[in-house]
């Protein structure tokens, strides 16, 4: 019986003890017809020896590919120790500290990870982290609605350059509460919000994502004044790895960004085909007690020693119930100790060389693309690492030929964006060399000769 | 002195070998750059192993010690499920990659839906939640779309039982929705009574976990159904606690329209200090078309079957997307291994064994002298036991026995919950623990009752054995200290 210790003599003494007769009778409060008998559906048994070689099968079909897509998610070198420590059974299966006592190793991570998230966004406080950055998203809005007590509207505008699919999950998610969503108007030619906007008519907040979903870079000093100006907030949605380069949410404008949240994946979370990832949320000090999440404070024991717990809780689901500042129950602690331990061994500068790096890689990819025949950049100005193109055919048709050659060439953009027309984000981050890089422009020149009978 | 990594910090150290060996200059003008560094630690690669390293030796975990932390099914996680889920096939692969590679990936999510389906009854599945409570919140928000689809939208009450976990009442909230509590009756039933009172036309459903936070198999649930389904509710399961049941009895079967199942407690994903959890959702035919997107279809294509994402193009009603992409992979690859391990027959012996270890562990107390909340009840994989006498009679709270347990190196089961039993603890031991530790368990309670019986002591000062002792919560929450500042003693 995998994982269960018990011999037909333990079972026998626990069943006397008990005072049943066979482990059936422990069930005999369930009315008898529900009861089943077998679960055919599900396969016998495998040992660990035949499930190995099964999943060593199953990894191998998705094969190695060499990867150019970011969208949201980012192919970052991982150090070895980051998951090496982390998967140590006292991180990996331990639980929420609800025992301080029990639990300082995570609970003091948690601090420090606050301590490092503040410190990239230069905001003043940090919760224990969300689910992911899409859902980041739909809880700072939520938030938002709580905080900005001037506007009774419920509206919330998004800047042109934020991810498709985190205004999709905001609305699922906070849209029952009523919150309505919106698109700032974008300039064609960079992508951005446009230069001359109208006022936002009572918006409770602007969100502004820097580098936006096409890698461009938004004028953040610029929209943060003009959302303040009107009463609105501004909730910044960034990538941390950015944050190493360009300037940090609570410096945007005269007052800086009132909410940051964003995706934290790049911070040493594997790819993993879309998690577990996790959402991280910093705001200012004034706004705390509308934080959804956990939040870990330092304090003193009863010998007047430092300590780590879990606080401010008068905030949340199980004290609060139906009106707490939101459901979450969880945060996404084992992706939060690998990002303290990352964010440890890069350090400042360290993660600094990867943005630049990544930045560099991705203006060489795109200056290689373009410069073949019937592709083109979409978008002037500043990039971070990630570049929106355009072919002269349907983008999908050449991305099944480039992945035949195992190279993934970017991401469509035709089905959220079918207006900008045959386009795709392209994405190279520090983990690819100039070979990398080179070998994908020679293959799309290829694709692209072979299509057109050149 | 805390001792944290930033105290490690030395200005110009770095762990050299994980970033790229020179500074390039980027090409970005000025004014979008950061003017100032942030606050990082500089440490060397050896520094940061041996800190984080120092800091998981002062967790309690599964590996290390028994955690009967009753409604979270602190069961033993397979460790071959972890390092599966991290092969590099899975753990590279892009979530926006092509399904031409990810016919592995998606094969196994696939027919971990299909093998959840039937553990539970239900005629599908979506895996996109990323905890119980976005289980929670998918749930109700697709009981809402089902009545507005029918154009009866005035249907925005969701019955709670008194005894739920908090995210039931907050979930409502966030779906719109009014929280209605309703009393349990003095054997851990629902009140049957005050629950049709509280039906009408304003009922979009209940929430119940079954077996109920107080340990017990709610035996009227039939009732309940024809209750709820006769005034035009739905029915929501809350799957906290599937293990007490899993492959005895689905569900489904009990009428459940909807439900959520949290892989990281029945399918033994780990739990990482608070997460990441993983909440697919179950639901029966009438929710078919609202489930959270995307979800795995296998198609025939000449003669082969080809895995593909099913989305919002293929099901227009669905609530939408809860994750930026498809919910924790990763989590759902390490569930899919443990199911396979366990097998057919393994899925009934969870159940099995999970309440032989609750039952046994519930009779010896019993004996010992400790008061049950329901004694005429059995025990599903959890059960209560109320300390109200002793903390009258000896001053001995749950907050005490839970401090003195720490110090026996015991986790403490979990205190204060559910609402409604004074002085509890709530124990759950699960199935992969043996009979020697529960024995040791059972000692360990009984020497701490008996030592504030007999000896007088007092464990108001416990634990004294840990990496801290008792924490001042209420300094934590008015001198708000929630990070670090150079300087800083």
């Amino acid at each position: 019986m995998p994982f269960i210790p018990h011999t037909d003599e333990d079972t026998k003494e626990m069943l006397e003890a008990i005072g049943a007769e066979s482990i059936d009778d422990l069930f005999d409060e369930i009315p008898g017809h529900l009861m089943i008998d077998s679960l055919d559906a599900v396969p016998e048994a495998l040992s660990e020896m035949q499930i190995t070689r099964l999943m060593r099968e199953r990894a191998a079909m998705d094969g190695s590919p060499l990867c150019f897509i970011g969208a949201g998610a980012y192919e970052h070198h991982i150090p070895t120790a980051v998951w090496d420590i982390a998967t140590r059974g006292e991180f990996y299966s331990a639980y929420t500290p609800y025992q301080a006592e029990a639990s300082q190793g995570t609970l003091q991570t948690i601090y420090e990870y606050q301590s490092m998230v503040t410190a990239l966004t230069a905001l003043d406080v940090s919760n224990a982290s969300l689910y992911d950055g899409a859902s980041a998203l739909a809880e700072a809005a939520l938030m938002a609605v709580r905080c900005n007590r001037r506007q009774k509207s419920r509206r919330i505008l998004l800047a042109p350059g934020v991810n498709p699919t985190y205004e999709k999950v905001a609305a699922a998610i906070a849209g029952s509460q009523g919150i309505i969503f919106e698109r700032l108007p974008m300039d064609a030619g960079t992508g951005n919000v446009m230069e001359s906007l109208d006022d936002p008519r009572e918006a409770v907040a602007v969100v502004i994502q820097q580098p936006s979903f096409f890698g461009t870079l938004e004028d953040v000093d610029r929209l943060t004044d003009w959302a303040h100006r009107h009463e609105a907030m501004v909730i910044a949605v960034v990538n941390p790895t950015s944050l190493a380069l360009l300037e940090a949410p609570g410096n945007w404008g005269e007052q800086g960004a009132d909410i940051a949240c964003g995706e934290g994946q790049p911070l040493g979370v594997p790819l993993s085909s879309g998690g577990p990832y996790f959402g991280f949320m910093t705001c200012k000090q004034k706004h705390v007690r509308q934080m959804p999440g956990r939040i870990v404070g330092r304090t003193t024991d009863l010998d007047d020693q430092p300590g780590f717990a879990l606080t401010l809780q008068a905030r949340e689901q199980h004290i609060r119930r139906s009106k707490a500042t939101s459901n979450i129950c969880t945060n996404q602690g084992l992706m939060v100790t690998a990002a303290t331990i990352y964010m440890s061994l890069l350090g400042f500068e360290g993660l600094a060389r990867v943005a630049g790096r990544s930045q560099q890689n991705t203006a060489r990819l795109v200056a290689g693309l373009c410069a073949i025949d019937g592709v083109e950049r979409l978008f002037d100005g500043p990039h971070f690492h990630e570049a929106a193109i355009r072919l002269d055919r349907p983008v999908s048709q050449v991305l099944a030929k480039l992945a035949e050659q195992d190279i993934l060439g970017g991401h469509d953009l035709s089905q959220d964006f079918p207006g900008l027309g045959d386009a795709m984000l392209v994405c190279a981050t520090e983990t690819k060399t100039v070979e990398d890089i080179d070998a994908y422009v020679t293959a799309l020149g290829k694709v692209l000769m072979e299509g057109s009978g050149r | 002195m805390a001792d944290l990594i930033f105290d490690k910090s030395r200005q110009g150290r770095r762990a050299f070998a994980q970033a790229p060996q020179e500074t390039v200059p980027a090409d970005i003008p000025e004014r979008f750059l950061r003017k100032d560094t942030a606050l990082l630690p500089e440490a060397s690669e050896l520094q940061v192993v041996r800190h984080f390293t120092r800091l998981s030796q002062k967790n309690f975990s599964i590996d290390t010690q028994f955690y009967p932390l009753g409604s979270c099914t602190m069961k033993y996680n397979p460790r071959a499920c972890n390092a599966l889920a991290l092969l590099p096939g899975f753990a590279g692969r892009h979530p926006l990659g092509p399904v031409s590679h990810g016919q592995g990936f998606l094969r196994c999510m696939f027919e971990l839906q299909e093998m959840l389906k039937a553990v539970t009854g239900m005629q599908g599945v979506s895996l996109t939640p990323m905890a119980g409570a976005q289980g929670e919140l998918a749930g109700v928000a697709m009981i809402r779309a089902y009545h507005d689809a029918r154009g009866d939208s005035g249907r925005n009450e969701i019955i709670v039982p008194d005894a739920a976990h908090g995210t039931n009442p907050a979930t409502a909230t966030m779906c719109g929705c009014i929280a209605r509590e309703i009393p349990t009756g003095s054997e851990g039933d629902v009140d049957l009574e005050a629950l049709k009172a509280a039906v009408g036309p304003q009922t979009a459903g209940i929430m119940l976990t079954n077996p109920s936070t107080l340990g017990v198999f709610e035996r009227d649930i039939i009732e309940v159904e024809s209750i709820v389904k006769d005034a035009g509710g739905l029915l929501y399961y809350d799957g906290a606690n599937l293990n007490a049941i899993c492959g005895k009895v689905r569900p489904g079967d009990m009428g459940f329209d909807v439900i959520h199942m949290n892989l990281h407690k029945t399918f033994s994903t780990p739990h990482g200090g608070g997460g990441p959890g993983s909440g697919a959702i179950g639901v029966g035919e009438r929710l078919l078309p609202f489930m959270p997107v995307p979800i795995v279809a296998a198609k025939e294509v000449a003669g082969e079957t080809v895995y593909d994402w099913l989305t919002e193009h293929d099901l227009p009603q669905s609530i939408g997307r809860l994750s930026g992409f498809m919910g924790n992979a990763g989590v759902l690859l390490r569930a899919y291994v443990y199911m396979r391990m366990v097998g057919r027959d393994g899925m009934r012996r969870i159940a099995e064994f999970a309440t032989l270890n609750a039952n046994y562990l519930q009779a010896r107390l019993r004996d010992a002298g400790f008061e049950l909340a329901y004694p005429s009840r059995r025990a599903s994989h959890e059960f209560i036991i109320t300390l109200r006498h002793e903390a009258r009679d000896l001053d001995l709270t749950a907050m005490d026995v839970a401090k003195a347990l720490l110090d026996r190196n015991y986790h403490a089961p979990t205190t204060y919950f559910p609402l409604l039993v004074p002085e509890c603890l709530l124990i759950e031991p699960t199935e992969t623990e043996s009979k020697e530790t529960l024995d040791g368990f059972v000692d360990a309670l009984v020497a701490i009752a008996s030592e504030a019986r007999d000896s007088g002591t007092r464990f108001k000062q416990a634990p004294y054995r840990t990496p801290v002792r008792r924490l001042d919560d209420v300094k934590a929450a008015r001198q708000l200290d929630l990070k670090y500042e150079p300087g800083e003693p």
